[in-house]
């Protein structure tokens, strides 16, 4: 059984990697990062295995693909704190000749970036594009990619998930980021999704929801969803998240989505999470 | 020589296409292939028939069928997407931009029915704006072969180059003209040698470009004919080489004016050799249906249109 208590120490100082990185930055997307830090470290810390000694191809590992690319403070945090790269790099987040570039990339080589993201819609393409190939190869590792809610609103969403199911991808799972808001206000103000469970399970896939802030619901969850290898769908788990969590003045709101915090802000931040495996060094400048 | 470049068949540059993605799928077992419902159009059936698990059908979805091969590169196999020029590019081109050039993913997008010779199904499938776009894609490596024997050794050669490429060809039979074991890439081919006049050609108009240099020299006009088949990286050297001998140049393809191997041979001799220069090109304007000779006829890519250009370019001089 995973041990709970210490994902959640992980997460705290995830959460502290990305309140100090957008803060030293200026800018970022804090937000939908605090709200999915208890995935990725759920996924990166207990479900996946994978190779931190990067290999570009991930043989004979699982594979996760970040499609909602702004989210990219927490995706850096996690990959560093895995052993990717230094945990000092973090402190070069969106600076010139960084390697943790605002949205991520391939481009400057940062090891456990396998794709570029950040123009929304592309990821479960990429993925799916993988765990073909995995099946190809008689691969027995998962795929798993993340997308935002409003990132739905992307046709090529909707081209990959009926891909998936008629080619009964059983070895990928999506998840979705199913905070409820985008930039420009709410999904239901912006673009309404409508049943999500029910057009999910319309294109056929395997459909399961959890509350993407409760550590023990994320690792069960994820536990089960790997249980669909082998019949024949697809699944997506819909992801009730709250952004800006783990920092009170940064949740139940959408202002935090790309919108770093000040210097006093920050303080106020950092007081509601726990320092457990030391911050990264702060920058010169 | 002129006379080494004879017609021998006629066949469509897509079906070098097929032939050579068959070819790769004996050869290479990475190699595999996608189609958004154009396979018979792509002439991949023989490919899909012998090797049906490395053939995805993604349906009439071409954005993910961009994302579904770059997710394919990335764990080391070697995707051939193939679906309409116009699918390839314009439809796609945010998926080809950031998840398959930026991302330096193997994927080799290749493209048929591009250009006017598309012929009756008009202007909407008729894309002549494709190489512009591509070649503005960093890393991004862009062919045009001109006749079946090119296109299938094209195809062969972009396999073992590492790196996204566009492979642009053709719907019409064609003359093939070509002999076997010319292509490679990046290295432009001199058909002849010539003092008055460089006629630099690619695609299907390497052909009409081949018959104007035979008007030309039958007119006393020496002819210094070079085949692109490359647009990107470009042959610099060939084209150099070629205006220091004649001191004035003609281009012509299939494709706008703007954004075209005319506009990449431009931005060469403007820095190393400001030369007197023509553009047998489409300009600025859409097409239309019709059979493909007439149309490159009203539009200016003729037999007689590369000739003309000659003369004018001649006296620039």
């Amino acid at each position: 059984m995973a041990d709970i208590q210490k994902l959640k120490s992980i997460a705290n100082q995830v959460r502290r990697d990305i309140v100090r990185q957008t803060f030293y930055a200026t800018c970022g997307h804090p937000g939908g990062s605090l709200g999915c830090t208890d995935l990725l470290t759920a996924l990166y810390f207990e479900i996946m295995e994978h190779n931190p000694d990067f290999n570009m191809k991930a043989e004979n590992e699982d594979v996760f693909f970040l499609s909602n690319g702004h989210i990219s403070p927490l995706f850096y945090s996690i990959l560093a704190r895995s052993g990717y790269f230094p945990v000092e790099e973090l402190a070069t987040f969106r600076k010139l000749n960084s390697r943790l570039q605002g949205h991520p990339a391939t481009h400057e080589g940062l090891p456990g970036v396998r794709i570029a993201s950040g123009s929304l819609g592309q990821g479960l393409s990429v993925a799916i594009g993988m765990a073909y190939a995995k099946r190809l190869n008689n691969d027995p590792k998962m795929v798993y990619a993340l997308t935002g809610d409003g990132e739905l609103q992307e046709g090529q969403i909707w081209e990959a998930a009926m891909f998936a199911a008629h080619y009964k991808m059983d070895n990928l799972i999506v998840i979705v980021d199913w905070n409820g808001v985008q930039i420009d206000g709410s999904n239901e103000d912006v673009m309404s999704l409508g049943d999500l469970p029910a057009k999910w399970s319309a294109f056929g896939w395997r459909v399961m929801e959890m509350n993407g802030n409760d550590m023990t619901d994320v690792v069960i969850t994820l536990e089960e969803a790997k249980k669909g290898r082998g019949k024949g769908k697809p699944t997506v788990i819909l992801m009730k998240t709250e952004m800006g969590f783990g920092v009170d003045f940064m949740m139940g709101t959408h202002k935090w989505h790309g919108v770093a915090p000040n210097a006093e802000q920050t303080e106020k931040a950092l007081t509601q999470l726990e320092e457990t495996l030391g911050d990264f060094p702060a920058p010169n400048s | 020589m002129l006379s080494n470049y004879i017609q021998t068949d006629k066949k469509a540059t897509r079906d070098g296409f097929g032939a050579g993605v068959y070819e790769l799928g004996q050869s290479n077992p990475e190699v595999v292939t996608l189609c958004a419902d154009l396979v018979g159009s792509l002439k991949i059936q023989k490919f899909i028939d012998e090797f049906p698990e490395r053939f995805f059908q993604v349906g009439i979805a071409e954005a993910n069928m961009m994302g579904i091969a770059a997710g394919l590169a990335t764990a080391g196999k070697i995707p051939f997407t193939s679906t309409f020029a116009n699918f390839s590019t314009g439809r796609v081109y945010d998926q080809i931009r950031q998840s398959i050039a930026y991302s330096h993913k193997n994927v080799k997008i290749c493209a048929s029915h591009a250009g006017l010779t598309l012929g009756e199904d008009g202007a909407t499938h008729q894309i002549l704006e494709d190489v512009g776009m591509m070649k503005m894609l960093p890393g991004m490596t862009v062919i045009n072969p001109c006749d079946y024997n090119q296109t299938k050794e094209a195809t062969i050669a972009i396999a073992k180059h590492h790196g996204p490429v566009y492979l642009r060809f053709g719907r019409p039979g064609w003359p093939v003209f070509m002999p076997e074991g010319s292509f490679e890439i990046g290295k432009g081919i001199q058909m002849n040698e010539g003092t008055d006049v460089s006629i630099v050609a690619t695609g299907h108009m390497v052909w009409y470009a081949v018959e104007a240099a035979r008007k030309l020299e039958e007119s006393g006009v020496s002819v210094d004919l070079i085949n692109i088949h490359t647009i990107k990286p470009l042959d610099e050297e060939i084209i150099l080489n070629s205006v220091a001998r004649t001191n004035c140049i003609v281009v012509a393809e299939e494709h706008q004016r703007l954004g075209g191997l005319g506009e990449s041979i431009a931005g060469v001799l403007a820095k190393n050799n400001p030369t007197p220069m023509e553009f047998v090109a489409v300009n600025d304007t859409f097409g239309e249906s019709g059979k493909p000779s007439d149309l490159l006829e009203k539009y200016g890519l003729s037999i007689a249109d590369i000739n003309s250009a000659a003369q004018r370019v001649i006296a620039r001089k």
